[in-house]
């Protein structure tokens, strides 16, 4: 499999990244290098394996859904970028 | 330095307080700064719990872990304190919560004395991919201490706590206790709860002990371990005592895996060293076998491509909105994403998000994603079926010792595979031990490592103990 710049270009937008000039030509490279060496899982023979998905054999309980404000406004907007009293504040999303 | 509980336990019954001990250590990580162990010391905190807990002693109510100072890896949470990751990206971060893990330790009147520097959201095996500059080897300053938790591994050997929490999703708790000469282990999955805990890889990640004993390592693990409320996949299954465990009175039956001895780059120090110690075992009339699994070669492939596909998505998380770095650039909701993830990570996490994505993308989950989760399935079963027929698996912990900075800067591929013996239990889910197990004529620590079959930590440590007195 060729990583090409259309591959990284396309990977980079899933991901909500930006790859310019010499960081692309790395990340090219690096990503060739990894596919080169996770291509050997297809020497595998996996004819007929379920692939494993949950790593507990323990049926999951869920706890009872109860109210619990552990959390203050005020605690929660503290880590916020930007802000006012109430609010998380971000950049506009609608254009004119 | 106290290089063990038992020892800080004694001169605390001949008078010294917490307060003193905490103290001691304080003033070694400022002597030893240039090791960059801790990326932040919580000293009035610490000072102020110390007296707290001297104050428990004199009353006779102070708990097991009275008198125990420990440092945190910088990807655990603790209520009103910094919580990085070791990223830019989470830079002036504070958490609203403490880890249960965090919780329990403070129960038992542990003090908690700083934050330790990793890799940048716990992705590397050198520390060399912290945003805060790498962790030194307190063996040689020129080398690294492993990672990802490398400051939690430093600071034991360096003696600037007596303990330290750290994370290990592919070996990153193990692979640096190799490195620096000390203890390091890995629950099985699901026995210690990870509320409170950076994630990384999901079906990977649990949070583990860095000391200098197999008796420290086995109090600590009693403390931390058990269910949760907040994580429903820690298990539910009940703890053992795990701090009796004593040493191993009878015989037992170990596998070594046939292929350990064909790995490209085993160190051939490091290969006599096992070997000598399989003799040995068998000259106290343990039984040693040479077991085959074929795909040794396929764990560190598995691995990488599932642990991406999970920090992809864990980390989808940090968009700049609520918490974290935000783009002076950001101009709009996709240049808030863009700009700020591209600018708030580090290169490393970009490789692996990048990676991550793509063997999850369309037209690609299922030859590598999917095939990888096939190939796990395969891994677990044969780990399994050689648990139930032998007690233990053995191999050294790492291929090599700790290697120069920058000598994997060129190919991430290469420093990959200094994870091969270490992502077998994370694959797996199954607990292993990282214990000391001599020093290389380059004059650096190097580990043994010991795996048991789920949940069997008890034995595990017993074990550990055995080897190591």
């Amino acid at each position: 499999m060729e990583v090409n710049d259309e591959l990284v270009d396309k990977i980079a937008a899933l991901a909500k990244l930006e790859f310019k000039g010499e960081e692309k030509e790395a990340i090219k490279g690096d990503m060739q290098r990894i596919l080169n060496f996770i291509d050997k899982l297809g020497e595998v023979d996996t004819e007929g394996v379920e692939p494993l998905v949950y790593m507990t054999d323990e049926t999951l309980k869920l706890r009872a859904d109860e109210v619990d404000q552990e959390i203050s406004q005020d605690e929660a907007l503290r880590n916020a970028p930007d802000k006012d009293s109430d609010y998380f504040k971000v950049p506009k999303v609608l254009k004119k | 330095m106290y290089t063990s509980f038992e020892q800080v336990k004694r001169e605390i019954e001949n008078g010294k307080t917490v307060e003193d001990i905490t103290r001691n250590y304080l003033e070694t990580i400022k002597e030893k700064e240039s090791l960059n162990a801790f990326l932040e010391v919580f000293d009035q905190d610490a000072i102020e719990q110390a007296k707290k807990v001297d104050e428990k002693l004199k009353n006779n109510t102070a708990g097991k872990l009275a008198g125990m100072v420990i440092g945190l890896k910088d990807n655990i949470c603790y209520k009103g304190h910094a919580v990085s990751a070791s990223s830019k990206i989470l830079e002036n971060f504070e958490s609203l919560y403490s880890a249960t893990v965090v919780e329990r330790l403070l129960e038992e009147d542990a003090v908690i004395i700083g934050r330790l520097n990793c890799d940048e959201f716990a992705m590397g095996s050198s520390n060399e991919h912290s945003a805060y500059g790498a962790v030194k080897n307190p063996h040689d300053q020129n080398r690294v201490p492993g990672g990802s938790s490398g400051g939690s591994a430093a600071a034991v050997a360096a003696g600037l706590c007596l303990a330290t929490l750290g994370s290990d999703t592919g070996g990153s708790i193990r692979q640096p206790a190799s490195f620096c000469g000390v203890v390091g282990l890995k629950p099985t999955y699901g026995r210690v709860s990870r509320w409170g805990l950076i994630a990384y890889g999901s079906s990977l990640d649990q949070i583990g002990p860095l000391t200098n004993t197999v008796e420290d390592s086995a109090l600590i693990l009693e403390v931390i371990a058990g269910s949760d409320q907040k994580d429903s996949t820690a298990s539910t299954k009940k703890t053992d005592a795990y701090s009796t465990a004593s040493k191993f009175e009878g015989k037992v039956k170990i596998a070594v895996i046939k292929e350990t001895f064909e790995t490209d780059g085993l160190d051939p120090e490091i290969k006599k060293n096992l070997e000598e110690r399989i003799e040995s075992l068998k000259e106290q009339g343990h039984t040693v076998d040479y077991v085959s699994l074929d795909i040794l070669d396929k764990l560190v492939p598995t691995y990488y491509v599932l642990s991406n596909a999970e920090a992809s998505s864990n980390l989808s998380r940090y968009d700049g909105m609520r918490y974290g770095y935000r783009s002076e650039r950001a101009e709009d909701l996709e240049s808030t994403y863009v700009k700020s993830r591209t600018e708030g990570f580090g290169t490393e996490v970009k490789r692996r998000i990048m990676l991550g994505t793509f063997v999850l993308s369309a037209g690609y989950y299922d030859a590598y994603y999917s095939k990888a989760q096939k190939v796990r399935r395969i891994i677990r079963e044969k780990t399994d079926e050689m648990l139930r027929d032998y007690d233990f698996i053995l191999s050294p912990t790492t291929p090599k010792t700790a290697f120069e900075f920058g000598a994997n800067d060129n190919d991430p591929v290469s420093m990959y595979l200094e994870d091969i013996f270490t992502v077998h239990s994370n694959l797996a889910g199954t607990p292993a031990i990282s214990i000391p197990a001599g020093f290389h004529s380059n004059g650096m620590p190097y580990g043994l490592q010991i795996m048991a079959g789920s949940f069997e930590e008890k034995k595990l440590l017993g074990f550990a103990r055995t080897l190591t007195e």
